[in-house]
């Protein structure tokens, strides 16, 4: 490989995974908050990519701009599955981290099932967006511009996170929830509202990363389940709750997807980071950063 | 589950809850023997099969995930394993599927123990996805491996109805009563272990796993057993879904939706008990499969919203499954 | 009661980070005897507890059981040799009938059905539970969880019981009937290890008693000695105990 392509492999590589990050962070939110696994995250994606699709078809406003949009729609999303579903799921007697699975999963596979019936299993895309199709030269480096937003996206995201979590009174409040669920009923935080309001940030924050890939992606019922797969990898791999483990996990994934994608056949291009992903839990079974 | 109050039990024998228990079984698949020749459409037929398959397999998976508890989401691995192992040896080998069945089980049975080493150091959810990993491995890996037929799978070859290769073009009753024997064994092995010192031990792993070591239970080798098990006749399951479709590839025996297909009648029926993969099964699969042909075809979704809606349901408003609503009689039953 | 040794922990260290739990601490029981294992919060009763059950080893140190060092072995192996206890917040199998949670108990030693069935009916017999056999265990009232849960380890048969605060948290009449039934346990040979709170409980009813503060043996000896040892009374007793 010459250093170029090398260069070319690495650059797509962060950008992806900066996405990838995105994508994973509001799963590992939820899960440090409430030790909860939301197995309809991926089609949380897909609901944020048809948000996108839907608006950029009836308004023709451009998906650059509807991405504060997809990410409101997605909160809203968010913060009902909890009251909807997740909220009785957490009050099992028995088995609550079964319970927890399957409820979650039967909300996937619902979402799932209703955008195949309401919106045909069709594969679209968007076609004629500001940024689709365009690529950033840089020195023989060719960077697709969706892409690029989408990394730019992820990072303001994780800032705009970093300062929520700290400077913020509801920043302090997910994070109080976090280290201790008991003791902030006493000092008066309604944990149900915290609850649903991380739901509904984390939803959030998938929603942008599904505004970012409906420029460049297909649109299908079925897109969840492929990016759900790497957002759970990439948690895991990050440390379940841990934050910043899903950034430095998610840019990992990337790279080594790049990586495998450029050294083995197109269709093992998941082999890489699924290897990976065994071998550090196997080593380390709570993840890199996990605190477990 | 519930047990019976005896203050002299028998030295040997059958206690006689266990004993009806295997009457009401012997009963209830003579019953389902006779299905098929009092319902002459093949359709229906077909329905049935698939059902019959799908409670025995996800027998198999209550065997790891209900009694044991641990929530593999990759059981399709197995059952992809048995569906190839029988399929290779029959179209390149030409051994009858008997002989890959036993194969195909044995196949994975070694592969869960291998996997068992590192997988059963994982908790919880990374348990879970780690187990939805591996399959997906294995499915990529089959995809790509042109020795068993890559992408496009492999065709079995045509050839006249016979119990010995398995193959049944023109009858499918055969086929109901070879799934039968399939879920009457799964529960039958099921019903043994259930009553004896694995049965105890690996529910007591799932219930608590600190207090079943300080009673002498081997949490390792708890898991790996119930592991060796459930691949095993998961694997047989497969092996059988491949005679019957006479065509598998990768997706149609692979897929994650197979692994959840698996989990999700015992979910329903009630995790951790003897009927609830069969109870699950017997309302998932007719249901799924009826209104797929009544209100579109494969891929509308419909199959997709019931499957979703009903899980959703379930975990939430009966979380023990359908089967404990009929839990307030086990006396009655008892008393016979 | 006869003076034959038949756990001795030799010199044992156990560290937690850095927070020394139990340090250097040496003791013996002997078969037939009910030591009381005492001591204010912190004092590293759990750990030591938790050592000899096995749930983790020790960083220094030997533990051995009938002469045999069993310091390595893991809490299976170690019930299987005759070493059962309860948990300090007990643990039963809640998805299990109460019955089926004392199998668990006997198949420790009888590989069969039949023969554990009797073994656990026989032993909810003993601990006053067979009015309860049928029920399922998460259904249970505190004070019979409790008992099920000496009930489940004397299932294994064992020769050494560690009991943890089997009588926290109940009314005094309940835990006149649980010193009923450790008396009982203790009549058919069981050695017993009680870690206890509750003095007035735990003090007539041991043969000896071992005083751990801060990691430490402080005392040991007789239960009316124990009471009158000054540093045991400045360490935890205190002012409730003198006063008394």
């Amino acid at each position: 490989m010459t250093t170029q392509a090398l260069l070319q492999v690495l650059a797509s590589g962060l950008l992806m995974g900066l996405i990838y990050a995105l994508i994973a962070v509001g799963l590992s939110l939820i899960f440090g908050l409430m030790d909860v696994v939301n197995f309809a995250h991926g089609e949380f994606l897909m609901t944020a990519m048809y948000v996108v699709f839907g608006m950029f078809l009836f308004t023709a406003i451009d998906p650059v701009l509807l991405v504060p949009v997809a990410a409101a729609a997605l909160f809203v999303v968010g913060a009902a599955a909890y009251l909807g579903v997740v909220r009785f799921a957490m009050r099992a007697k028995a088995n609550q981290g079964m319970v927890q699975i399957f409820a979650t999963f039967g909300l996937a596979t619902l979402m799932q099932g209703a955008a195949q019936y309401f919106l045909t299993p069709d594969y679209r895309s968007i076609g004629n967006s500001w940024l689709g199709g365009k690529t950033l030269n840089l020195a023989g480096v060719f960077l697709p511009w969706p892409q690029i937003f989408g990394g730019l996206v992820s990072i303001a995201a994780f800032g705009g996170l970093y300062l929520l979590m700290s400077r913020t009174d509801f920043g302090k409040a997910l994070e109080a929830t976090r280290e201790d669920q008991g003791a902030v009923a006493l000092v008066g935080i309604d944990r149900n509202r915290v609850f649903a309001l991380g739901w509904g940030l984390g939803a959030a924050l998938v929603g942008l990363a599904g505004a970012v890939l409906a420029i460049f992606y297909y649109i299908h019922p079925q897109v969840g389940a492929t990016f759900g797969l790497i957002a759970y990898v990439t948690v895991a791999l990050g440390g379940f709750g841990s934050v910043f483990g899903a950034l430095a996990a998610g840019v990992i994934v990337g790279l080594v997807e790049a990586l495998t994608a450029a050294l083995l056949p197109p269709a093992m291009k998941s082999i890489g980071i699924y290897t990976l992903y065994l071998g550090i839990v196997f080593i380390r079974p709570s993840g890199l950063f996990g605190k477990l | 589950m519930t047990t019976d109050v005896l203050p002299f039990p028998p030295a040997t024998g059958l206690l006689p809850r266990r004993r009806n228990q295997l009457l009401v079984a012997a009963a209830v698949f003579a019953a389902i023997a006779l299905i098929p020749f009092l319902v002459r459409d093949v359709y229906l037929q077909n329905v049935l099969v698939l059902t019959l398959l799908y409670a025995a397999v996800s027998q198999s998976w209550n065997i790891l995930g209900g009694y044991c508890g641990q929530i593999s989401l990759g059981h399709a691995l197995y059952f992809g394993i048995g569906a190839y192992a029988t399929s290779v040896l029959f179209v390149t080998y030409g051994v009858v599927p008997w002989g890959g069945m036993l194969v195909g089980g044995v196949l994975s049975a070694a592969i869960a123990l291998l996997l068992g080493y590192p997988c059963f150091r994982l908790k919880g959810h990374y348990f879970s996805i780690a187990t939805i990993v591996i399959a997906e491995i294995g499915l990529v890996l089959v995809h790509n491996w042109d020795f068993v037929g890559g992408a496009l799978g492999i065709q079995w070859p045509f050839g006249s109805d016979s119990w010995w290769t398995l193959q049944f073009a023109r009858d499918k009753v055969p086929y109901v009563h070879l799934a039968l024997g399939l879920l009457a064994i799964t529960w039958f092995v099921t019903f043994l272990i259930e009553g004896s010192r694995w049965g105890y031990w690996w529910r007591a792993v799932k219930d608590n796993p600190e207090a079943a070591e300080s009673l002498g239970v081997e949490i390792f080798h708890s898991k790996m057993a119930a592991a060796a098990v459930s691949a095993f006749f998961t694997a047989v399951g497969g092996s059988f879904y491949a005679s019957f479709l006479a065509y598998i590839d990768p997706e149609s025996v692979m897929s994650f939706r197979f692994s959840l297909l698996f989990a999700l009648p015992a979910v329903l029926g009630g995790i951790g008990t003897l009927w609830g993969p069969v109870v699950g099964a017997a309302i998932l699969i007719p249901l799924t499969e009826i209104t797929r042909s009544y209100l579109g075809g494969s891929g509308s979704g419909i199959d997709l919203i019931i499957y979703g809606g009903l899980i959703m349901l379930v975990s939430l408003a009966k979380p023990e499954g359908l089967l404990s609503l009929f839990r307030r009689k086990p006396k009655a039953e008892a008393r016979s | 009661m006869s003076t034959d040794t038949l756990l001795t922990v030799a010199n044992v260290t156990r560290r937690f980070g850095g927070l020394v739990a139990n340090s250097n601490v040496s003791m013996t029981v002997h078969r037939g005897e009910m030591l009381g294992l005492i001591g204010p919060n912190g004092a590293g009763k759990s750990t030591l507890f938790n050592l000899i059950a096995g749930t983790f080893p020790p960083n220094e140190g030997r533990i051995l059981f009938e002469g045999q060092d069993i310091t390595g072995l893991p809490a299976p192996a170690r019930c299987r040799l005759g070493i059962a206890r309860t948990f300090q917040v007990p643990r039963s199998f809640d998805s299990m009938s109460v019955l089926d949670n004392v199998m668990v108990g006997a198949f420790a030693k009888v590989p069969g059905s039949h023969a554990a069935r009797r073994t656990a009916i026989e032993t909810l017999d003993f601990c006053s539970l067979a009015h309860r056999t049928e029920a399922s265990a998460g259904d249970l009232t505190p004070p019979e969880k409790r008992r099920l849960e000496v009930a489940r380890a004397l299932a294994t048969k064992p020769k050494l019981l560690l009991l943890d605060e089997v009588m926290t948290g109940l009314t005094p009449s309940e835990a006149r009937l649980g010193v009923e039934l450790v008396r009982k346990v203790r009549d058919q040979g069981v050695t017993v290890i009680m870690v206890e709170h509750v003095m007035e409980i735990v003090m007539p009813l041991v043969d000896r008693a071992v005083v751990l503060n801060l990691g430490k043996v402080l005392a040991e000896g007789k239960p009316k000695d124990v009471v009158r040892d000054d540093a045991v009374i400045t360490a935890y007793l205190g002012e409730r105990h003198r006063a008394a």
